[in-house]
């Protein structure tokens, strides 16, 4: 009974895992195949998200001056609260060896260290400050009605691009 | 309730409720938590131009687009029937320092006096709203992760790089606010 929904991965399976693990930490780790509305499982939590994000004010750019300028707890105790609970929630996980709603057993990529890391989270950072929003707020603020945002998004868009075009040219 | 619900939640309700994606994330189909790849899906499903970066079966990673859909439909949800209709309460120190750089205006979550369509072809519009989200763009894909897949699922399941890329984040948002910031905002 036990993983009766998994394969064997094919070799151009296995090269494409490869090519969307490139440089991501989100990636899809599962084997299964499942019509496109069972992703509304993900737009459904995503709803709930955009609501926190709008009604914690995570998404004002107000708030994130506040608190690159230690002026205010509240971003810190947003993102240490989430770190403390997503961390218990990884070790309940882990020590009960627990499965996916579908039975596959549960499996967390490795994170490489690479120069990016550096140099990328430092351009990010002096991003972040500016337009008050990582990319998860750059969504928010659309949905929120800050139509001009629509601009920071699709530039946040064109920096990915770009990043994919000369990825090979820089230190990594 | 509804009073209740319409008032700024406070911080360890938000923590908590971001913090337990992570687990649902992993529990309803194996997916790690990450905000910015939704960026990369979309440059490999509208424009991948042949660049090997994006040429992958994004159709696979649907799910974070469904995911980033969402939460642009929460956000109008929160910002219409569950409006706050007070202006943001900012730290003192804060409200302080933005007004002597001419930014007073609180009503919305977003200051106008920079983020408006009028103001996008200023040089400031276009250093806070173009410039700004292309290095957000560029700088967490380069970063291979944003505030979600580093500082939460990365440091959630204990990866150095991510706590690496996090010290970056906040070193590049410190250097940004008062070093730079403070001339930017006079432009």
């Amino acid at each position: 009974m036990e993983n009766t929904f998994q394969h064997t991965p094919t070799a151009q399976e296995l090269a494409d895992l490869k090519a969307r693990e490139l440089d991501a930490i989100c990636v899809n780790e599962s084997e299964l195949k499942h019509p496109w509305w069972y992703n509304l499982k993900y737009s459904a939590w995503g709803i709930l998200f955009g609501i926190v994000f709008v009604k914690a004010e995570i998404i004002s750019w107000f708030r994130i001056q506040e608190m690159f300028r230690f002026e205010s707890f509240h971003m810190y105790g947003v993102i240490g609260t989430a770190v403390m609970v997503g961390l218990i929630s990884v070790l309940i996980l882990k020590r009960t060896k627990a499965k996916t709603i579908y039975g596959e057993e549960i499996h967390i990529p490795n994170k490489e260290f690479n120069k990016g890391q550096i140099y990328g989270g430092l351009m990010f950072g002096l991003g972040w400050a500016i337009t008050g929003a990582c990319p998860g707020p750059l969504f928010a603020q659309v949905g929120a009605g800050f139509s001009v945002i629509i601009v920071t998004f699709l530039s946040a868009v064109a920096g990915t691009w770009v990043y994919g075009l000369i990825r090979e040219k820089l230190p990594h | 309730m509804l009073e209740a619900i319409k008032h700024p939640w406070p911080w360890y309700v938000a923590g908590a409720l971001i913090g337990l994606t992570v687990p649902y994330l992993l529990l309803v189909g194996n997916k790690t938590f990450g905000i910015s790849s939704s960026l990369r899906h979309l440059c490999a499903a509208c424009l991948p131009a042949n660049i090997k970066f994006f040429k992958y079966d994004w159709k696979k990673e649907a799910w974070n687009l469904f995911f980033v859909g969402g939460i642009a439909l929460g956000a109008f949800i929160g910002a219409t029937l569950l409006a706050n209709p007070e202006p943001v309460q900012l730290a003192e120190q804060t409200a302080v320092y933005l007004a002597e750089k001419g930014i007073t205006d609180t009503s919305s979550l977003m200051p106008t006096e920079i983020f408006s369509w009028s103001n996008l072809f200023t040089l400031r519009g276009f250093i806070f709203i173009v410039l700004g989200g292309f290095m957000v763009g560029f700088g967490t894909r380069y970063a291979g992760g944003c505030t979600s897949g580093h500082a939460i699922m990365g440091l959630s399941s204990l990866q150095w790089p991510s706590l690496v890329a996090t010290v970056m984040f906040m070193v590049g948002g410190i250097v940004m606010t008062w070093f730079i910031l403070p001339f930017l905002l006079t432009l």
